[in-house]
This record gives structure tokens, sequence and C-alpha cells, in this order.
């Protein structure tokens, strides 16, 4: 069928369009133009061209820090993907224990970040903490506000409590998708448990779980308030990650030309990550349809 | 390869049945022979699947045994039955290219390389697969997903049976001729013990030397396609076997003769007065209309269906079907009919009563 072509259509974008310009390219444009000037306030702008960016590429701190932060993804990508899917196998398919299983598993999801921040933080503590309490009694010396390899721990295990049931729960959906049948076949052909995983859950849960992936990949790349309460990105700059060292620049040092510059790059970073991961995901479709 | 024993079987979906209603599968013992070639055929929901899921282990029954030549099996699992089974629905392993989903049940196995790739060479020919061997399983037809499925059910040379359940739904019918032939052909072959379900009869009696019909979580009867035909122990099977089925009229039975609503008609055989609810039956191939002997029968409709012509109507309010040869003229002076005596069937309760020599 010949598609019809009316270009008065676009006026019916229109309105989504203002809205997005104010509450995103707008915005946008001022960190655009703290980047490219240098401002003493008053409003007066001095043009700086790439200054800024040139001295943030060769930054030491932003290079400390952006390691940081992809060695934080990586480990907790590697710890909650592997334990969401082995989560998601275990939990019951059907019956009672499944919705309790279920409700259980969404309770970290609604906690709001700075409380999941605090209750880590004050059960991490030496003094009055749970956890802090009985290592230190089981002789172990632990401490998050002085140890940098404690610190990451404890944040590492915090985002690992808090988002886990994130992936196992789309893996959970995934699973239930799949017919019986398919379970029933492997068993006729003699398949082992680990084949049934390779050749039906997996490629199953393959779609959910890139979903997830990305999903956590750019949470945890943008991770700021729930560090920032337990460890205040310290001890020392251990646990300043991207956003942290951002704000810290920006809000703490005043350096907004600099952090401007900063937020652009990260910005990009994210947007490059979630392009290659979105055009991986409707090839992986392609392949799929044909 | 072995007989399959079915000892004492039942099965209920629920925890703790009460009443035999509660049962998809009613007491039964059955016999399959080593090397036969059986369909089970049935209504939807008479259990067929049931009884095939317990005698592959993707089920296990709530009473009786299963023995595969004398083992019992009952509690073995799937894996361990070396069983192979084919479902309604066709399941590939989706990332896998053609030729490795064949492979899969031999690589299981622990086959070697080798024989392997012969074997799924050979069965790759058999369902006309071989050029597709290394594509991905994904994205094929529907049609091909199921012949994929026929051929990993088939790759294994020693499995103790093959269980089709309800194979050739998805296929188009003149795929679904060329294939049953093939699995009969493969039957003659290497004389696995085939299971065949179905609803469809023409399947059932051109695949099987035996069919086995199942009503109601029973097995009714078990015989040749002659013998479900001529002599059919229920009345299920009569109505469910033939096109149109059998005519069934309520009557009462004495001696020889049989009355059907005030008119007398000769039987071929002595029947004590059977207890229960007593009909007889009589295929349409055997009725013909008359014009004064027999029952009175009326006319509602003639259907000609090419090779001859389905007379329908009703004699005291009871539909019944006559077939009539090509070209018969059926006039309005064809008033009564009469059935051939030699091929009346009397069944008490639904269940057939033999009678003894006149």
């Amino acid at each position: 069928m010949e598609k019809t072509q009316n270009n008065k259509a676009w006026f019916l974008v229109l309105p989504v369009l203002v809205v997005v310009a104010f509450s995103a390219i707008i915005p946008l444009m001022t960190v655009v133009n703290y980047s490219v000037n240098d401002t003493f306030g008053n409003n007066e702008f001095f043009w700086a061209g790439l200054e800024w960016f040139e001295e943030m590429v060769t930054s030491d701190r932003l290079h400390e820090a952006l390691g940081r932060q992809i060695l934080f993804s990586a480990i907790i990508l590697a710890i909650e993907v592997p334990l969401g899917i082995y989560i998601a196998l275990n939990m019951p398919k059907k019956g009672v224990w499944a919705s309790v299983c279920l409700v259980l598993m969404a309770l970290p999801l609604l906690i709001p970040f700075n409380v999941v921040g605090t209750i880590w933080q004050i059960f991490g503590r030496v003094d009055i903490g749970l956890l802090g309490h009985y290592l230190a009694a089981l002789g172990i010396d632990y401490n998050y506000t002085n140890d940098p390899v404690d610190a990451w721990i404890t944040v590492v295990v915090m985002d690992v409590w808090h988002w886990t049931s994130l992936i196992a729960l789309l893996c959970y959906a995934g699973l239930q998708s799949i017919p019986n049948a398919y379970y029933q076949a492997a068993r006729v052909d003699q398949a082992s448990r680990w084949a049934v995983f390779r050749y039906i859950e997996l490629p199953k849960m393959q779609g959910v779980l890139l979903i997830a992936v990305l999903l956590r990949f750019m949470d945890s790349f943008m991770i700021y308030t729930e560090p920032f309460v337990v460890t205040g990105g310290g001890p020392g700059n251990s646990t300043t990650f991207l956003s942290i060292d951002l704000v810290k620049m920006a809000v703490g040092q005043f350096d907004l030309g600099p952090a401007a510059a900063f937020s652009i790059m990260y910005f990009l970073v994210i947007l490059l990550v979630s392009w290659v991961f979105y055009t991986v995901m409707t090839n992986l479709d392609k392949e799929e349809g044909r | 390869m072995a007989q399959i024993t079915l000892k004492n079987l039942a099965h209920s979906y629920l925890p703790q049945p009460k009443g035999e209603g509660d049962y998809a599968l009613k007491e039964m013992d059955h016999i399959w022979q080593n090397g036969g070639a059986y369909a089970l055929l049935g209504s939807s929901g008479c259990g067929k699947t049931t009884l095939l899921n317990i005698i592959s282990g993707l089920l296990r029954p709530s009473q009786g045994r299963v023995l595969f030549g004398d083992t019992d099996v009952t509690d073995a699992e799937t894996a361990a039955r070396n069983i192979a089974q084919v479902f309604q629905f066709p399941v590939v392993y989706d990332t896998m290219t053609v030729r490795d989903n064949l492979a899969f049940p031999l690589r299981n196995r622990g086959m070697e390389a080798s024989y392997i790739k012969a074997r799924v060479d050979q069965i790759a020919a058999m369902i006309g697969m071989e050029a597709m061997l290394d594509r991905k399983a994904r994205g094929l037809t529907a049609d091909a997903k199921q012949k994929i499925s026929l051929g990993r059910g088939m790759v294994r040379q020693d499995v103790n049976a093959i269980l089709f359940d309800e194979p050739l739904t998805v296929i188009d019918p003149h795929m679904k001729w060329e294939l049953r032939t093939q699995l009969k052909q493969l039957h003659r072959e290497f004389g696995h013990t085939m299971i065949y379900v179905t609803h469809d009869q023409t399947e059932a009696l051109t695949f099987a030397d035996k069919v086995v019909v199942m009503y109601d979580g029973r097995v009714v009867q078990m015989g040749t396609p002659e013998e479900l035909f001529e002599t059919p122990a229920h009345t299920f099977v009569g109505y469910f076997i033939g096109s149109p089925g059998m005519n069934l009229l309520p009557a009462t039975v004495q001696g020889n003769r049989a009355t059907v609503a005030g008119t007398e008609i000769p039987l071929a055989a002595n029947y004590t007065p059977p207890r229960g609810r007593v009909q007889i039956g009589i295929r349409p191939e055997y009725a013909t209309l008359t014009a004064g002997r027999g029952l009175p029968f009326t006319l509602r409709r003639v259907e000609d269906v090419g090779r001859h012509r389905i007379i329908r109507g009703e004699v005291a309010g009871q539909p019944v079907n006559v077939i009539a040869p090509e070209g018969m003229a059926v006039g309005t002076d064809l008033t009564h009919v009469s059935f051939a005596p030699d091929r009346i069937s009397v069944y008490a309760d639904d269940w057939r009563v033999t009678g003894g020599p006149i």
C-alpha cells in the first residue's frame, strides 16, 4: 500500500519537542556554554574554547576516577549477572512461594537510594552497626571509614544487595516464558543440566539479559547517592567515582568550566555505550527474525 | 528395545483423587508388543497424552507399574528410559544449527563423531533437510521445525520406543502423507516400537498395525483397523471410526430378534436378553434403503461425497445414515431402511455383547 505523506503531521510532534527542549536540550546547552567559557560570576563569560576539555582529558584526577568507575561497574556486573541468573533459576515457578519470592526480591528495589546508603552506613559501623560489630567480635579488622579495601567491599556488597533483584526478576520473567515442552524434550533427549541451561534457558533469557546488563551498566556508571552517603568518596579518594568527583568539582570547588567539560564527556561516554548496546540488541533481533 | 507392560496403571492429576471421575486414566492393564506400530486414537482429553507421558516418564502415575521388558521403570527418570518422544508442537534448540539439533541426543549419549555424522546425514535425507543442515534452526518455518523434531526423535537407533504425540498437526497435508509413509518405512526397516497418538482416524488407520482406541481415560478396544471397523467393542469405537460413524438405535433384544420402535428385525446370532441400556449398531455401509422392507425411514438430506452418497435420515427420531452407491436413484418410494443381519452388533451399556449360534 502507498504510504500517505502529510507534512502537517510534524505539528503533532511539536508539543513533545517543546517539552524535550525545556527538560533536556536547554539545560544541556547551559552546560555546553559553561564548558567553553570561563566565568567569575555576575554572568560575565570569557571565551575559553576547548581549554577545559584539554585540561580534563589530561587530568590525572579524572583518569583515576574513571578507572575506579570502570572497575566498580565491572565488579558489580561480574557479580550481579551470574548471581541474578542463579537466583532466577532457583526461584519456584509457581505456587505461594513464587509470589513470596517475588515480593521479597522486589523489596530492595523499592527503597530510595539515600535510604539504602544510610542502611548500609549504619549496618557497617563498627560501634553501633550489626555487621560492623559482629565482624569486629569475630576478630576481623573491618572499618570502611579508614580502610579503602573495606570501603570498596561495603560499596560493592551494598550495590549487589540493592540491584541483583532487578536482574533476577528480569531473568525470571524470561524463564517463565519457556514452554514446558522444551524441558520435556530435553529430558527425552537425555540432555544434562548444563545443556538445558546452555541451549534452552540462556537463549530464551538473552533478550532480557541484554536489557538487564544495559540498565545495570548505566546505573552503576552514574552511581552517586549510595556510596556518597556511606563513604562520602573516601577514605581519601578511594571510592570517589565519576559523579562524586564531578559534584565535588562543580559544587565543592565551584570549578564550573572544567566540571561542565567533564559532564559533557561523561554524558558522551554513556551515550556511546548505550548506542553500542542498542545496535547489538537490534542486530540480534534482526537475526532472530531472519 | 523391549516390550512395554502397563500394570494396574491409573493416573489422576489431583493429589487426592476421590471418585473414578477424578482419574484422567482409569485403571488399566496393557501390553505394547516389542516392535509393534501402534496408533493411540481418541478424542481430545481422553487421556492419550497422559498415557504417553507416563510411558516416557515425564509423568509419574498415581498407581500401577510401568515395565520395559522385565525391568520396572516406574520410578526411573525419562533420561534413564532411553525413549524418544515427538511433541505436538515443534521443539527445536534455536541457537543450534539443524545439524546440531539432530545430533543433540547422540552427543548426549557420547556417541562417536563419525557415527553421529553418518547418522545425522541419513536422518536429514529422510526428512528432506540435507540442504539446510548448516543453517541455524531459529527462523525456520513451523513445518521445518517439526521435521527437525521428528528427525531428533528417530536419530537414536537403540531406543526402547518412539512416541509420537500428534506430531503432524502443524504440517501441511501433502507433507503429512510423505512423512507418515516415511515413518512407516522406518518402522519396517528398524522395527522400533512406535506409539502414535492422534485423533485423526485416517492417520491412525494408515500408520498402525494395531489401533488402540481410548475413551474417557480407558482403553476401549485394541485391534487391527478391520476389527475396529467390523466389530467395534464399544459404541464409541463404532461412532468414532468410520465416516460417518456407526448408527446406534435403542432396541430390545430377545433371541435372534431385535425390536426397534415396534418393528422387529432379524439378527444373525442368538442373544440372551442383555441387561442395561440396549442398543443395536449398524455401519452405514451395511444399511440399504428399501421400498417397504425394514424400519420406517424419514429422509432428511443426501450428501454426494464423490465415491458414494451419504443419505441422512431418521428412524423413530434417531439419526440414521445410509451409504448408497453413486448413481443409485433416491426416490420418494424408498421409505424404509434394512440392515444386513450379520453386520448388526448388539450393545449393552455401550459394550458389545456376543451372541451364540442360532
